[in-house]
């Protein structure tokens, strides 16, 4: 029995067969795994270095350059308070204060209950709608500590049904109808595209 | 200054500009069935006679990039650098969220023009929505006959293949992306041989373009690379997105003419970031985004165009504008730029990996008040050696220009604002070391 539901397995030989070569499918299955689990876990590494032709060991190597994917589970919203130079000038150091004042934990910590983790991380590309932040990598804009409570309470109640659970980045995911794919282009194949012959 | 009518942004007042029908109802498409028309040698020639600047942060131009694919070479591939993560940079994202059928035209041209047999779009792995935004799209286009086997019933057959990052700053550079793209730690390669438009993914000719590049492309066919080099100065052409953030009334992403509007009306204009917000005083800005070299009041009559900035000393990078009041404490504005490429060093390098570590500790300590006046002398010394002399364009140590980056901070803070470290040295409760300044061994 392995990680993947088979759903998601069926899923992962179809995020597989879009590349020449299988490793490159590595960071996806990564993140297909975490958006089934919420996090990364052994399990899911095993499988994954199997379904790619990698050792597990290769597979934490790089899993573990990337911030995004979690070897524990965050809980359920993980809060990422950008302190980038642009968010940083407009006042991020006093919103991750707050931040962790109203949460209890420190920067890097997870709320007891499982419902929050809170970090403060690099640009997340809001620069004009500073101070930013993301949670589960939904952007909130501005944020003045008003709205940090705000966003806290409803999530907590369950209210702000636009943030998934953490893990789940975008909710379409792209299909290749059988029909109209080119299918991938393998690096051992040397062919000149047919569209350029005259 | 009166703002250019939009090219890139010319969609994102529609409601539905980021689906199929907002898009082909707002002429989408028309570049990309121009572009079939023609030879994929006159695709390329248009894009060259455009002379468009790719928007990345290198700004080298697109159609000379694209002529350095070995000939004969086959298969050659596309990859999108969505990895958008340089602070103060903010438009690749609004172009994927809003206009996501604009980059997929962009990809389809480039395809055709160069023969690239298959496009990988990698977009930053926390930028969710531009994920589910191009995905919709994607999905669309394939239905609808754009993008797959034989695009619009011509001969052209690519795929384009979404692909999301994960977390790292440093996959911003090309040859880190394609590591990635591999399935590997996103570090850079050695070039050479690894220059990605002969050695690239999976060791075949790859061309490198950033969202912004390739946007223009649409456009660029349907309308004539000359009607594109009409706009802006002479080498830095067409129009630019750039992010105006910070101490400003009204921060925003604008487009303006590239190569002939000044920091002057990007910053103070009233159709644009309207001049410094509460009425105070400008003390800095950085042109370019965090890797740049800081400008000042005497620089803010120079025009956001290409060789003027660079030659002046700094770089335009990526589109970012961070401007900092006179409020701004230089010290801490200093220390969270190196704050960010010491956490965003790949540690493939020493000089970057152990000299941007060190730029934060020092400065770090000095902010804690623990500093000594020997310090800046030390700080210069550790920049010394990530790049040598500390000129611009700066000497590289390092396989990449991250390490170098850091430099470019300290290096202007401390030129300018020299009394702002003093000051807080004055404050401290360590007394000077004797002798040679001593790096301190960090405990545990």
């Amino acid at each position: 029995m392995g990680y993947f539901t088979s759903d998601n397995a069926k899923l992962a030989e179809e995020i597989m067969a879009r590349y020449p070569k299988v490793r490159s499918a590595l960071i996806p299955l990564l993140h297909l795994a975490q958006e089934q689990g919420g996090y990364v876990t052994s399990e899911a590494m095993q499988e994954i270095a199997e379904l790619v032709g990698a050792t597990p060991a290769e597979v934490l190597g790089t899993l573990s350059f990337y911030e995004m994917f979690k070897p524990t589970d965050p809980g359920r919203y993980q809060i990422n308070i950008c302190h980038g130079i642009s968010c940083f000038l407009c006042g991020s150091t006093e919103l991750l204060h707050h931040a962790e004042e109203r949460l209890g934990i420190p920067a890097g910590g997870s709320t007891a209950d499982g419902l929050f983790s809170l970090e403060a991380v690099e640009c997340i590309a809001a620069c004009t709608e500073a101070p930013a932040l993301q949670v589960n990598y939904r952007y909130f804009n501005r944020v003045a500590p008003e709205l940090f409570d705000e966003v806290v309470e409803s999530l907590a109640s369950g209210e702000l049904a636009e943030v998934p659970p953490h893990g789940v980045l975008a909710r379409v995911r792209q299909h290749i109808p059988v029909e109209r794919a080119a299918g991938p282009s393998s690096p051992e194949v040397s062919e000149t595209p047919v569209w350029l012959e005259s | 200054m009166s703002l250019p009518e939009p090219i890139i942004t010319r969609r994102f007042g529609i409601e539905n500009s980021h689906t199929l029908e907002g898009y082909l109802s707002s002429g989408g498409y028309r570049g990309l069935r121009r572009a079939l028309e023609m030879s994929p040698q006159e695709v390329h020639e248009e894009v060259r006679t455009a002379s468009l600047l790719g928007r990345g942060g290198a700004g080298f131009p697109a159609g000379v990039k694209w002529g350095f694919c070995p000939p004969g070479v086959w298969p050659r591939y596309l990859v999108v650098n969505g990895d958008e993560s340089e602070p103060g940079t903010y438009k690749d994202r609004l172009l994927m969220e809003r206009d996501p059928h604009q980059l997929i035209e962009g990809c389809l041209i480039a395809c055709y023009a160069l023969g690239l047999s298959q496009c990988f779009l990698y977009v930053r792995g926390e930028m969710a929505l531009a994920q589910e935004r191009i995905a919709v799209a994607l999905n669309e286009a394939y239905q609808a006959g754009y993008v797959g086997k034989n695009v619009l019933g011509s001969k052209l057959s690519v795929d384009i293949v979404l692909h999301w990052g994960a977390g790292a700053y440093i996959v911003g550079e090309e040859t880190a992306l394609l590591e990635s793209l591999e399935g590997k730690r996103g570090m850079p390669r050695l070039k050479p041989p690894a220059f990605p438009a002969s050695f690239g993914l999976y060791g075949k000719p790859t061309i490198v373009n950033n969202v912004e590049t390739l946007s223009n492309l649409a456009w660029i066919i349907e309308n004539s690379g000359a009607g594109f080099a009409a706009l802006g100065s002479e080498q830095s052409t067409g129009t630019r997105m750039f992010a105006v953030s910070g101490h400003v009334k009204n921060p925003g992403v604008f487009e303006v003419e590239f190569g002939v509007t000044t920091f002057r009306d990007i910053i103070f204009g009233p159709q644009c970031a309207g001049g410094i917000a509460g009425g105070r005083k400008l003390k800095t800005f950085i042109p370019g985004g965090a890797s740049a070299p800081w400008f000042f009041e005497e620089h803010l009559d120079l025009p956001l165009d290409k060789a003027t900035v660079d030659q002046a000393g700094s770089m335009l990078g990526s589109g970012a504008i961070v401007v900092m009041d006179e409020t701004t404490d230089a010290v801490a504005a200093c220390h969270n730029l190196v704050r960010f490429f010491a956490r965003e060093s790949c540690g493939k390098c020493t000089p970057c990996r152990e000299g941007t570590s060190w730029l934060e500790s020092v400065l770090s300590r000095i902010m804690r008040f623990q500093g000594r006046l020997e310090d800046l002398d030390l700080l210069m010394d550790i920049c010394d050696n990530i790049s040598p002399g500390i000129a611009w364009p700066p000497k590289m140590t390092t396989i990449c220009p991250l390490g170098p980056s850091a430099v470019s901070p300290v290096a202007s803070a401390l030129a300018r604002f020299r009394d702002e470290f003093e000051a807080y040295i004055a404050k401290s409760t360590v007394a000077a070391s004797v002798g040679r300044p001593r790096i301190p061994v960090a405990a545990g």
